[in-house]
């Protein structure tokens, strides 16, 4: 089971089936079930989960940062983790780095810049952007892609935890299928 | 949260309505009347009509005009959030965006400017399945404009059913249009809404076809009991 976590301002908002379902029917049509829960619900759930995708917010939606401790049992846990946007920033708060206003809308070229299983090889690619802030990596990730703004790409040395800037949802799924994969070869398409 | 929301009349536009009154509280309605019939982001031909969808919503509306050049749109836009934001206290803005980045990021931008929230509901939906969901939550749905093949004379006006989306399905696999017409290949306008307390009632139309472009535009209309 995949947990999707929503990040949105609260349950139920309507930011949902923007930000979240969108990432639900990718795990689905891989063939994986899910579970879609808000962040200020997780309790056991996150114990029974394959691997966790934390999802975008509305642009002006910020309200995970003033609750960003609720996001404690993030830095150990074993599973994969991939950070979407909001979730990018989340992972690179809970792990000591920090944030800058950076504000990103629409289509980006990304330039991958180091190699990992999750991108795959080299080269540029457009993507979709809807951010107002940029991460200073933080100590223990290395940076796999980047625009002319920021980084938009980054992964933790040890432990299977991925955080992308852009949204892979608009034109990218591939990055979403490549995560899955990684998990059970078998069942990523 | 206080919201507003893009109206063109279509189905897409009055379904995120309907999606935002379940989870926030929509303050108003906001069309923009575009000059420009090539503008991809406001034209659409039964526009004017989007006042009785108002009043059949119980919502109130914020008109405004657009000569339709690209970057005056946008000003455009934003003078009309700005004037929803004032007359009604809008916090954010909801559209039907479906998968159209282009729509989106202009919106996104505008609404950032103005320290807008923006919601697109139907973002990357599950194109079939939403035409689905409109027919059983009984909305009604007519095709009031057509600009591609292979839609022929007989696709202006008729209802959006289980047989026209049928038609549609196919349509996508042998034309490649998109299935909700996003592409700019159909257009729609809403006479009926699970919200509404009335039902449009078209009284008199005209129709205009030649070689895969029409339109069904509505001359006279009433709101009726349902």
């Amino acid at each position: 089971m995949i947990l999707i976590v929503d990040l949105c301002y609260r349950e139920n908002s309507l930011g949902f089936e923007e930000f979240v379902l969108p990432i639900q029917r990718i795990v689905e049509r891989c063939g994986f079930s899910s579970r879609e829960i808000h962040y200020s619900c997780i309790r056991s759930e996150i114990g029974r989960s394959e691997a966790v995708v934390l999802c975008g917010t509305p642009l002006a939606d910020n309200q995970f940062l003033v609750d960003i401790r609720q996001f404690s049992w993030l830095p150990a846990f074993p599973v994969p983790v991939l950070g979407i946007c909001a979730g990018m920033e989340v992972l690179t708060l809970v792990h000591g780095g920090r944030l800058d206003t950076c504000l990103e809308i629409g289509m980006t070229p990304v330039r991958v810049s180091g190699e990992d299983p999750l991108l795959g090889g080299t080269g540029e690619f457009p993507v979709y952007e809807l951010h107002g802030f940029g991460c200073h990596v933080p100590e223990g990730f290395r940076v796999l892609a980047e625009s002319d703004q920021c980084v938009q790409v980054i992964r933790h040395k040890v432990r299977p935890q991925w955080g992308v800037m852009f949204h892979p949802e608009v034109r990218n799924e591939w990055v979403v299928q490549r995560f899955l994969s990684l998990l059970s070869p078998a069942k990523g398409g | 949260m206080k919201l507003g929301v893009l109206c063109s009349g279509g189905k897409d536009s009055l379904y995120a309505c309907g999606m935002a009154l379940r989870r926030e509280e929509v303050a108003c309605l906001i069309s923009i009347r575009s000059g420009n019939e090539e503008s991809y982001m406001f034209h659409t031909p039964n526009i004017p009509f989007v006042r009785l969808q108002a009043e059949a919503a119980g919502l109130p509306l914020v008109e405004a005009f657009t000569e339709g050049k690209e970057e005056e749109e946008l000003r455009d836009l934003s003078s009309a959030l700005d004037q929803a934001r004032d007359r009604y206290g809008i916090e954010g803005v909801v559209t039907g965006a479906i998968q159209s980045v282009y729509q989106a990021t202009r919106v996104q931008r505008v609404a950032q400017e103005l320290g807008l929230w923006c919601f697109n509901p139907l973002w990357h939906t599950d194109q079939g399945e939403y035409l689905r969901s409109l027919w059983r939550q009984s909305y009604q749905v007519l095709v009031a404009g057509v600009f591609s093949a292979p839609f022929d004379a007989s696709w202006l006006g008729r209802r959006i059913d289980p047989e026209t989306i049928g038609l549609l399905e196919q349509y996508v696999e042998r034309y490649r249009i998109t299935l909700s017409g996003e592409g700019g290949e159909y257009e729609t306008f809403v006479t009926d809404a699970p919200y509404f307390s009335k039902r449009i009632e078209v009284l008199e139309y005209a129709t205009e076809y030649r070689n895969y472009r029409g339109v069904f535009s509505i001359r006279k209309a009433r709101l009726v009991e349902k």
